[in-house]
C-alpha cells in the first residue's frame, strides 16, 4: 500500500508548526504506529530528526499513544486507540493527515506529542479514595450488588488518553472527571467524599480545560466506550445532595 | 567475596509460618516525628514502585518518584490482563497460605526461596484487601460478593480479576494513592525522567543521576536510600510482549555499581501470545491465559493439513496435543510447559499460519466446544474483551474460526538480588516488583506478577526500608565528589552514543538483531553450543554498535532516537550475560531447558545436588567477565520432586 502522508512537525512549544510531506509504502498487516516507525528508521538513517510520538504498551491500554489522524483523534477505527489501528483500514484513503491532540490544556511539546500532565493534576485534586496502606478491612466485609460494580468496573477503564478533550470543540475534561468520579462514588467506600466531583472540575477549570455543553463527541471517539451517562451521574452527585 | 563464601539473604529462621510476623518484630521502626528528615527516592511507577512510594510517603518520609512515561499511570504494569492470586479460599476449595506457598514453589521449579515465597502467599490476602478499600472495581458474584477464578494451572480458584484488565485496576489503585500523597505534599514526582546512574556515597547508594527526557538536561537527586522497581527485561529480545519503553537501565546501571543480577537467564515465555505476522513488526501482543480455561489447544496431526482452513479439518484428524501429553492438567499446565510443547509442535513441522525465516509458527487455540457446550453469550462475557482484541490486530473472529497462538518472551523472574528484607548487595539499595529476582524461581505461576509487585510495594518495602532507615543518620546536603562523578559519567556516555566513528545504523536495527540472537539462542530451547555461539556474536555486535550506531539530533533535546541507543546498550551487554548464566546452569528446570538435561519425553530435568543455587554474578568491571556467586537454596517444608502435571 502507498500512502501520501502529511505529518504535524513542531520543533518546540514557542514555535509554528506545519505539515511536512512523505510518501512510504507499507504493509497492510502493518500497525499505524509501525508505519511511522518505518518512516521514522527512514529519517534517521537520512540524518534528519525522527518524529516524535508518544507510545508505549501498543495493546490499546496504557493510553500513551494520541494522534488525530485525518480529523479523527485515534483515527478511524471506533473503540480503540491510535496503536491498535492497522493500514489495513485505510486502504480506501491513500492520503492521511497526521496531528497532535489540540488543546490549550495539552501544549504541543514536539511534533505529535504533547503535555497531558493537567490530568494528574486532576486525579491529585481529588480522583482517589483516602485510605491508606494496611488500614483496610476483610474484602469481603463489604458486598457490592454486581450491576454495581460492573457499571464502576466500565467507567474505571479510562485509560487517561486524552481523546476526549482531543475531539470537544470546548476542549473540555468533563468525560475523563467523570468516568473517575462515577467509578468511585458509585461504590460504597468510595461515597464518603462527597466533594469529588467538584474538587476535579475545579482543577479542570484552573488547568485551561473548557466546559462541557454535552456534543457528546466525547463518548464517539473514546477508545474505552465510556458514555456521556457517566457525566449525568456526575451531575447528579453535584446538584442533588 | 568469593565463591567459598556463598551469599546470605539473611532470611529469618524458625516455623516458616512466623518468619514474617518474627522479622517484623525484630526490625527497627522511625518515630514519627523522625521519618519526615529521610528522603527515599522511588525509580519506576508501576505496581510496586508506586504502592511503595504512596505507602512510604503516608508513613511520613520525603518521597521523590521518577518515571519515564508521561504519567504514572501509564506504567506497563497496566497491560496485565489475567489477574491476582490472593489465599482467601473464599471458594471453600481446600485453598490456603501454605497451598498458595506449595503451588509456587514446586511452580518455580525449586529456585526460589521458602522464607520469601511463604511471605508473599502470606500477604496475598491484604492486598485484595486494600485494593477494594480502594475501590479496585474486581468482578464479583450476583450475591455481591468478590468473584475468583481458577487460572494458570492451579487446581483451586484463588485468582481476583477485574475482567480482562486487572493489572489496569490495580496500577490505577496504586496510582491514585500515589497521586493522593502528590497533592499532601509528601512525593514529589517527576514524570518523562530517566535514570542514568546510581551515585553511591561511602558505598551507599545515596541517589541517582536522570536525564530530563525533554529537554535533555541531567541532574542529581540524593535521598537516604535508593529504591528501584523499574520492571524485567523481556525486551532484551526486542519482540516481547513488554511495553516498548521497558528497559533494564536503571538496574544495569546498578549492577555496574556492585548490585547482584541473579538469574539473568530465567525468562518466561508465554504460550498464549498473538503469533509474530511479520518481520517488522514492532511488538507481540499476549492472549490472557485465561483463555486456556474454555479454549483448546490443537494442531494438524499431518503436516499437509496445515494450510488448510482449521473448520474444514476433521477431529480425527486433530491433535490436541496437551490434553493428551498431559492428560491430569490438560490445556491448563504451567506457562513453560506449555510453551515447550508448542514450540515442540512447530518444530515437528506441523505449525500454523504465517511463515517466519520458512516455518510456520503458530498452533490454534479453539472456542467452538465451549461455545457448543455453555453458548456464545456466556464465552463472550468471559473472554469478549481478548476476542475484540483478537480481531482488532489480526482482522479473524475467533467466534468463528479458531485463534491462532504463539509463545512469547512475557515475564524475567530473573533480576537483580535481593536479601529478605529487598535491599541488594548495595547497601541502601533496594529493588522491588519484576526488578528484583525473588518469589518466582525458575518459572512464575499465573497472577502471582500482581501479587509480588503490590506485596513488595504495600508491605514489605514499607517496613524493611523504615528499619534501613532507623540505622542511618539523614545525608548531608553538601557537594559530594560522587555526584560529579557521576554526572560526569553520564554525559560521557551520551557523548559517546552521539560520536559513533561509522554511524551506520539505527539503534532498532541492532536490537533487533540483538533480539533474534538471543531469541534462537536462549529462547525456548538452549544448548553449549548455540549459547557459546550467542555469546561471540553478542560481543561482535557490540562493538559493531558502538562503532556503528547512528542517532540523529542531539543531547540538548527531546530525543526519542537517543533514549533508545541508550537502552539497546545496555540490554547489549545484559543479554551477554544472560547467554552466560545459561550457559553456566547445567541442568533445566522451569523456563531454562537446555536440551542436554531432558527426559525422553522432552520434560525439564533438574539437577539440585549441583545446581540447587541461586546464581548471582557480579560485575568485575569488565563485561565479558562476570563473576559468579551462589546462594545455596535450602528447602526444610517442601522436598524438592518432580514437577508432574500428568
Amino acid at each position: 500500500m502507498n500512502f501520501i502522508l502529511h505529518i504535524w512537525r513542531q520543533a518546540t512549544p514557542q514555535d509554528d508548526g506545519f505539515f511536512e510531506k512523505h510518501e512510504l509504502e507499507v504493509e497492510p498487516e502493518s500497525s499505524f504506529l509501525e508505519m511511522l516507525d518505518a518512516l521514522n528508521e527512514r529519517l534517521i538513517g537520512l540524518g534528519k530528526e525522527a518524529i516524535v510520538f508518544d507510545h508505549d504498551c501498543r495493546e490499546g491500554i496504557c493510553g500513551s499513544c494520541s494522534l488525530v489522524i485525518n480529523g479523527e483523534p485515534h483515527g478511524r477505527h471506533q473503540a480503540t486507540t491510535t496503536c491498535q489501528q492497522y493500514m489495513r483500514d485505510y486502504h480506501d484513503q491513500n492520503e492521511l493527515w497526521i496531528e497532535p491532540w489540540r488543546a490549550t490544556a495539552f501544549p504541543v511539546i514536539k511534533d505529535l506529542m504533547v503535555d497531558r500532565s493537567a490530568f494528574d493534576r486532576i486525579i491529585q485534586a481529588g480522583g482517589y479514595i483516602p485510605v491508606r496502606t494496611g488500614a483496610a478491612p476483610e474484602a469481603n466485609t463489604l458486598p457490592v450488588a454486581k450491576r454495581v460494580a460492573d457499571k464502576a468496573f466500565d467507567a474505571a477503564t479510562c485509560i487517561g488518553c486524552g481523546a476526549c478533550v482531543a475531539v470537544c470543540p470546548n476542549a473540555s475534561a468533563t468525560l475523563f472527571i467523570a468516568a473517575k468520579v462515577s467509578h468511585l462514588s458509585s461504590l460504597p467506600q468510595g461515597q464518603l467524599d462527597t466533594k469529588r466531583p467538584a474538587k476535579m472540575l475545579a482543577r479542570m477549570e484552573a488547568e485551561g480545560f473548557g466546559s462541557c455543553s454535552n456534543y457528546r463527541e466525547c463518548e464517539r471517539v473514546c477508545p474505552k466506550q465510556i458514555g456521556t451517562d457517566t457525566i449525568s451521574k456526575m451531575n447528579k452527585l453535584l446538584y442533588q445532595r | 567475596m568469593t565463591d567459598e563464601q556463598p551469599l546470605d539473604s539473611f532470611s529469618p529462621k524458625g516455623p516458616l509460618e512466623q518468619r514474617w510476623t518474627q522479622h517484623k518484630y525484630n526490625l527497627r521502626v522511625v518515630s514519627p516525628a523522625n521519618r519526615k528528615r529521610y528522603r527515599v527516592i522511588v525509580v519506576g511507577t508501576g505496581l510496586a514502585g508506586a504502592s511503595a512510594a504512596a505507602s512510604l510517603a503516608e508513613m511520613g518520609y520525603q518521597v521523590k518518584t521518577f518515571c519515564f512515561q508521561d504519567s504514572p499511570r501509564r506504567a506497563h504494569s497496566i497491560a496485565a490482563q489475567g489477574g491476582i492470586n490472593a489465599a482467601k479460599n473464599y471458594h471453600n476449595d481446600g485453598d490456603s497460605v501454605w497451598r498458595l506457598f506449595y503451588d509456587m514453589i514446586t511452580g518455580g521449579d525449586f529456585r526460589a526461596r521458602e522464607s520469601n515465597v511463604f511471605r508473599l502467599a502470606e500477604l496475598s490476602t491484604s492486598i485484595i484487601d486494600q485494593a477494594v478499600a480502594q475501590g479496585v472495581p474486581f468482578a464479583r458474584e450476583y450475591s455481591g460478593y468478590l468473584a475468583n477464578r481458577s487460572f494458570g494451572g492451579a487446581q483451586v480458584s484463588r485468582t481476583f480479576y477485574a475482567r480482562g484488565q486487572t493489572g489496569q485496576q490495580l496500577l490505577l489503585g496504586a496510582y491514585q494513592a500515589m497521586s493522593r500523597q502528590v497533592a499532601e505534599g509528601h512525593i514529589e514526582h517527576f514524570s518523562r525522567c530517566e535514570m542514568q546512574d546510581l551515585i553511591k556515597i561511602d558505598g551507599k547508594a545515596k541517589g541517582i543521576v536522570v536525564r530530563d527526557l525533554l529537554t535533555g538536561e541531567l541532574s542529581s537527586h540524593l535521598a537516604d536510600c535508593v529504591v528501584l522497581c523499574t520492571g524485567g527485561y523481556s525486551n532484551a529480545f526486542y519482540l516481547s510482549t513488554n511495553a516498548k519503553g521497558c528497559n533494564t537501565s536503571a538496574i544495569w546501571r546498578a549492577h555496574k555499581h556492585g548490585a547482584l543480577f541473579a538469574n539473568p537467564c530465567f525468562t518466561q515465555i508465554h504460550p498464549t501470545c498473538i503469533p509474530q505476522h511479520g518481520e517488522l513488526q514492532s511488538k507481540l501482543t499476549l492472549m490472557s491465559e485465561s483463555l486456556r480455561n474454555d479454549g483448546r489447544i490443537w494442531a494438524p496431526k499431518n503436516p499437509a493439513d496445515c494450510g488448510r482452513d482449521p473448520r474444514d479439518i476433521l477431529e480425527q484428524d486433530r491433535d490436541y496435543f496437551l490434553e493428551r501429553m498431559y492428560p491430569a492438567f490438560g490445556n491448563l499446565v504451567p506457562r513453560d510447559i506449555a510453551s515447550r510443547a508448542v514450540k515442540h509442535i512447530c518444530d515437528d513441522g506441523r505449525g500454523v499460519g504465517h511463515e517466519i525465516n520458512g516455518q510456520k509458527l503458530g498452533v490454534y487455540l479453539d472456542f467452538a466446544d465451549a461455545i457448543r457446550e455453555q453458548g456464545a453469550d456466556v464465552i463472550n462475557e468471559k473472554y469478549g474483551n481478548l476476542f475484540d482484541m483478537y480481531q482488532r490486530i489480526t482482522s479473524e473472529d475467533p467466534t468463528q474460526q479458531p485463534m491462532r497462538i504463539y509463545p512469547a518472551v512475557h515475564y524475567t523472574m530473573g533480576g537483580l538480588w535481593v536479601d529478605y528484607n529487598l535491599m541488594t548487595s548495595v547497601d541502601g539499595l533496594f529493588a522491588g516488583g519484576e526488578a528484583n529476582f525473588s518469589d518466582h524461581g525458575a518459572n512464575r505461576l499465573g497472577a502471582s506478577a500482581l501479587m509480588q509487585g503490590l506485596a513488595d510495594g504495600y508491605f514489605i518495602l514499607p517496613t524493611t526500608v523504615s528499619d534501613y532507615l532507623a540505622r542511618q543518620t539523614p545525608l548531608e546536603d553538601k557537594d559530594y565528589p560522587e555526584v560529579q562523578q557521576a554526572m560526569n559519567y553520564s554525559q560521557s556516555r551520551l557523548d559517546r552514543l552521539l560520536s559513533a566513528p561509522e554511524p551506520k545504523h539505527t539503534p532498532d536495527h541492532f536490537h533487533r538483531r540483538l533480539g533474534k540472537i538471543l531469541w534462537d539462542h536462549c529462547g525456548m530451547a538452549r544448548n553449549e553450543f548455540a549459547l557459546k555461539q550467542a555469546i561471540a556474536e553478542i560481543q561482535q555486535l557490540r562493538e559493531q554498535f558502538w562503532r556503528e550506531i547512528k542517532i540523529s539530533g542531539n543531547d540538548k533535546q527531546l530525543n526519542q532516537t537517543l533514549e533508545r541507543a541508550g537502552r539497546v546498550a545496555d540490554f547489549m551487554e545484559l543479554g551477554e550475560l544472560m547467554c552466560i548464566d545459561a550457559l553456566s546452569r547445567e541442568e533445566s528446570c522451569g523456563c531454562h531447558a537446555r536440551v542436554e538435561h531432558l527426559t525422553a519425553n522432552g520434560e525439564v530435568q533438574r539437577r539440585d545436588n549441583d545446581f540447587g543455587f541461586v546464581s548471582a554474578w557480579q560485575f568485575t568491571g569488565d563485561v565479558v567477565q562476570p563473576k559468579l556467586i551462589k546462594e545455596p537454596l535450602h528447602f526444610d517444608f517442601v522436598s524438592p520432586g518432580i514437577r508432574n502435571y500428568q
